[in-house]
């Protein structure tokens, strides 16, 4: 069960199965081994002017070993020889340290991915320094020239990286997978002649493909467009009136689902959805969705960091939480199955991550949703990190238009939103038709019947 | 043997001829100034939950930065390679920036001492504690929280040590280096009554001995606050929202000043002139009882450092004085753009990332108002003593802290807990509303993290009890 490798992974292969042989004989009963590798180029235009440029290549290796029941992970970027076998005597000696846990170990055998799709997630295609350069400038001057109330900007970026992560384990699993990242992004300031206030905001474009990336004009020219319009942002009074999150705004709740929907979070107690499951979360046109093979995804890859298959999750359906998001640990701790959700940086113990996790797109459109509006506030911005786990208890600052008369009447800013999450997520009266990939996380406009709005 | 206790170049098994050698290829003609950065670290943390050490974790690092730069341009390369071959690749990288990266400058060390202070003696490097000794003081955190109450139902902690040995050399000769102890223990605490369950949390540390934790009681300190905070909000009542008094009590809420004004106050974003701050020297930003600094000196803080990422020795740098905004915190860049001097702030998380204007320990003054009656003065409003994380807009200066313990105030008295809210408001304006300051000033337990650029730093804040007169708060309940 492996992939094809090319020769220079098939090097990392070998090291691999050799550091697994090496904790072997060390007495270890499981381990598994991670590499990884990558390479990136990005620049940053500011002013028309190079303001940064900067090249890297790295590598690194981890090891996780299990002795019975006890478990520890080390990793190195250091490749020699006495590092690596360092490493292993290391990670050994913390094995040996620390007490046993009755669900630790390495999946089974038989759960491990036995296929391996090309997701279309790896473009060869590498930029010259010159290129990005370009790229960046352009972005840059169609934002400064969209409008002369743009005055200043915090630069242009354009970034290209290609990486390569290879598990091995002692079951005799060899996985490998390759990825690319391009992105391009422009964040502008616009200054206000009337009361000499400046506004920054920003609009990027992250595709796997060279040739999927927005063009830098219409970049430049979003970005101008979301940083204009908050010139003249006033604070409102305080007051419980319903609220539109824009599809950035809205892509974090679902960020704030996952954390909740986490194997880890759940066994810990930590989660304001414990015992959830089954139940009904949001109202019946509802759906969320993770899937770890979606074509092009930002998140996506064949297998998860342990070597489980990525697949397709309902983690919401029909507004009932049908789902939560799982690796081997934390499933064997609720007495479940891995939904192949185990995420890892190299080095540390799996936990539970997102692939491309998605609110399934409505029928309206944003204009519409706006529009449904009589008095309310249409968020394009959140801040801070008042959102509270366990409690569900959310309370962050935002920014973003007033609406009335089902229409955006002026910016705001200087406000908060608080409520529940449990009842955001109850309380979702509409959700837009205009899904779109930016991110791991993705979500249409959605309009949430209340909130309080805390201003003047 | 090699010193193991000295910074140098032998913790790199690098020599001086080769680091010069790559110095003087980046320093191409149209470059007024290159440095190579040398990092290398060891990190440890183990982790606690469900009453046992389950996981014990390490890293080993190396690696070096490029970098030149020319104008307001910078060229970057990172490699974790300290070939003499990589090095060559990365300064031929950092180079391009230059308009002709042609033209080599031969450099001479001719400034080779430490720097002058130590601000962390410590007699046995962090990374060389025994996992055992790290396990213990986990178990002991995990009885002392029990203990402190029955409605106490998870206990999770964590201790996380890391060891740095940095170099910098630099065109203008500089070859100075610098070993980082950096430890933290954490602590959070979930309390259970009924279908009620609520979150405490509490941790410290810094570039400190092992010893410190078991010194003055710390460890059962910790897991006792964590477990006091947990049990408290199971009695917590709604926030309320709107404008009203709030007053911030002393230590961590200083997170304030981090968010509020600090960011404002980092060079490159004034230099850009795209803070809120920008052009507002020598003006009224604040009260006049805030005096606020910036200060890497103060001995085996958690923001201390005995020099910046740039090999520039740390200072107290005075940012408002008596409500006058004095200065801004400047890495080399930034401050010879700006005609400015240097304070020492110049900071990068790691080799991979770049150099940049970042704060130490940010913290206010000591006023004269006795910390009870700042209380006292307040007829309906909130008192807020602990924060989870902050964040600011520093083009328009709207900054938001969360609080994690916070209480009413009812005819100048503290009355019932509330529910987690957000304060908002605006850094250039909300110091003017600060009418009272503690004489009480204390600096945080050493928990700080910032992150700005994708890059996390550690740092420190403090603040003696003030109060503001109007900030937003928001909650949820309108009666308040």
């Amino acid at each position: 069960m492996s992939t094809s490798l090319v020769p220079e992974h098939q090097q990392f292969a070998s090291l691999a199965t050799e550091m697994l042989d090496r904790a072997k004989s060390l007495g270890a009963t499981e381990a598994d081994v991670l590499v990884a590798e990558g390479d990136s180029v990005s620049v940053q235009v500011r002013l028309a002017e190079v303001d940064r440029l900067s090249k890297a290549r790295e590598k690194s290796l981890g090891l996780r070993v299990f002795f019975g029941k006890r478990s520890a992970s080390a990793s190195t970027s250091d490749f020699s020889r006495d590092s690596l076998s360092r490493l292993v005597t290391d990670t050994c000696a913390l094995a040996k340290a620390v007490a046993e846990d009755e669900m630790s170990g390495l999946p089974d055998a038989n759960l491990l991915s036995q296929d391996f799709p090309d997701l279309n997630v790896y473009d060869a295609t590498t930029l010259s320094v010159d290129q990005e350069i370009d790229l960046a400038r352009r972005t840059e001057e169609a934002a400064m020239s969209a409008d002369s109330r743009i005055t200043n900007s915090e630069g242009a970026d354009c970034a290209v990286s290609h990486g390569t992560v290879l598990l091995a384990n002692h079951h005799g699993f060899v996985g490998c997978h390759q990825s690319s990242t391009y992105s391009l992004s422009v964040s502008p300031i616009a200054g206000d002649s009337h009361n000499g206030g400046m506004q920054r905001d920003a609009w990027y474009s992250v595709k796997r493909k060279y040739q999927q990336l927005d063009s830098p004009e219409a970049i430049g020219k979003e970005a101008a467009r979301r940083t204009l319009r908050r010139l003249g942002a006033r604070k409102v009074s305080t007051q419980q009136v319903p609220v539109v999150f824009d599809q950035e705004t809205a892509q974090s709740l679902l960020g704030h689902l996952a954390t909740a929907v986490s194997g880890y979070s759940l066994y810990k107690g930590a989660s304001f959805l414990l015992g959830y499951l089954g139940k009904r979360l949001a109202p019946g046109f509802v759906n969320v969705y993770d899937d770890g093979r979606l074509p092009e995804g930002l998140g996506s890859r064949p297998f998860d960091g342990e070597g489980l298959a990525t697949r397709k999750t309902s983690v919401v359906e029909q507004g009932l939480l049908t789902s939560y998001l799982l690796d081997t640990y934390s499933a064997r701790k609720l007495g479940m199955k891995s939904t192949g959700n185990a995420s890892r940086g190299v080095g540390d113990n799996p936990s539970v991550g997102p692939t491309n996790l998605y609110l399934d797109p409505g029928t309206t459109s944003p204009a519409e949703i706006i529009g449904s509006v009589k008095q309310g506030l249409y968020v394009t911005e959140l801040i801070g990190f008042g959102v509270n786990m366990l409690t569900g208890d959310y309370s962050r600052g935002a920014a973003g238009y007033w609406i009335e008369n089902g229409e955006l009447a002026y910016p705001v800013e200087e406000i908060t939103i608080a409520g529940n999450l449990k009842h955001i997520f109850s309380d979702i009266e509409i959700v837009g038709n205009d899904l779109e990939f930016r991110g791991r996380i993705a979500s249409p406009t959605v309009k949430v019947r209340e909130l309080m709005v805390a201003g003047n | 043997m090699a010193d193991v206790t000295t910074p140098g170049l032998h913790h790199f098994a690098l020599e001086e001829h080769d680091v010069l050698k790559a110095l003087s290829r980046v320093k191409a003609r149209d470059v007024d100034y290159a440095d190579i950065y040398f990092e290398s670290n060891i990190s440890e943390s183990v982790s606690m939950e469900e009453g046992i050490v389950k996981r014990a974790v390490k890293h080993i690092g190396q690696g070096a930065g490029v970098r030149a730069t020319a104008g307001e341009k910078t060229g970057f390369a990172y490699s974790d390679d300290l070939s003499q071959k990589d090095l060559e690749i990365a300064a031929d990288t950092a180079r391009y920036i230059a308009n002709s990266p042609q033209g080599e400058t031969p450099i001479a060390v001719t400034h080779r001492s430490n720097p002058p202070q130590n601000l962390y003696p410590l007699e046995q490097p962090v990374s060389d504690i025994a996992t055992e000794e790290r396990v213990q003081l986990l178990n002991l955190i995990d009885a002392t929280a029990r203990k402190y109450d029955s409605r106490i139902a998870k206990v999770m902690a964590s201790f996380t040590t890391e060891q740095k040995v940095v170099m910098v050399a630099n065109s203008e000769g500089q070859l100075v280096g610098d070993i980082q102890p950096l430890s933290r223990l954490q602590v959070t605490c979930i309390a259970e009554e009924g279908s009620n369950h609520q979150v405490g949390s509490f941790g410290g540390g810094g570039r400190v001995a092992f010893s410190y934790y078991y010194e003055a009681d710390r460890v059962r300190h910790f897991a006792r606050e964590a477990a006091r905070q947990a049990i408290l909000n199971l009695q917590a009542v709604d926030a309320p929202a709107g404008v009203m008094p709030v007053v911030l009590g002393n230590g961590w809420p200083g997170i304030l000043l981090h968010e509020a004004i600090g960011h404002g106050l980092e060079a490159d974003f004034n230099r850009r002139k795209t803070s809120a701050f920008s052009d507002l020297i020598g003006q009224r930003v604040a009260s006049e009882v805030c005096t606020i600094v910036d200060d890497g000196t103060l001995p085996f803080r958690r923001g201390s450092l005995n020099m910046d990422d740039e090999g520039t020795p740390t200072s107290q740098t005075m940012l408002i004085e008596k409500g006058i905004l004095r200065g801004y915190i400047t890495d080399r860049l930034n401050a010879k753009l700006l005609g400015i001097p240097l304070t020492g702030n110049g900071r990068r998380e790691d080799f991979r990332s770049i150099v940049l204007p970042r704060m130490t320990n940010t913290f206010m003054l000591a006023g004269e108002s006795d910390p009870e009656d700042i209380v006292r003065s307040v007829k309906k409003g909130l008192y807020a003593v602990s924060f989870g994380g902050g964040q600011v807009d520093i083009t328009n200066g709207k900054f938001v802290f969360s609080a994690s313990e916070a209480y009413l105030i009812e005819d100048g008295k503290v009355t019932k807990p509330v529910k987690g809210a957000t304060l908002i408001g605006s850094g250039p304006d909300i110091l003017k509303h600060v009418s009272m300051v503690g004489h009480d000033l204390q600096l945080d337990a050493g928990i700080g993290t910032c992150g700005k650029e994708g890059q996390s730093v550690p740092v420190g804040v403090g603040l003696p009890t003030l109060r503001i007169d109007e900030i937003t708060v928001g909650g949820t309940s309108v009666e308040g």
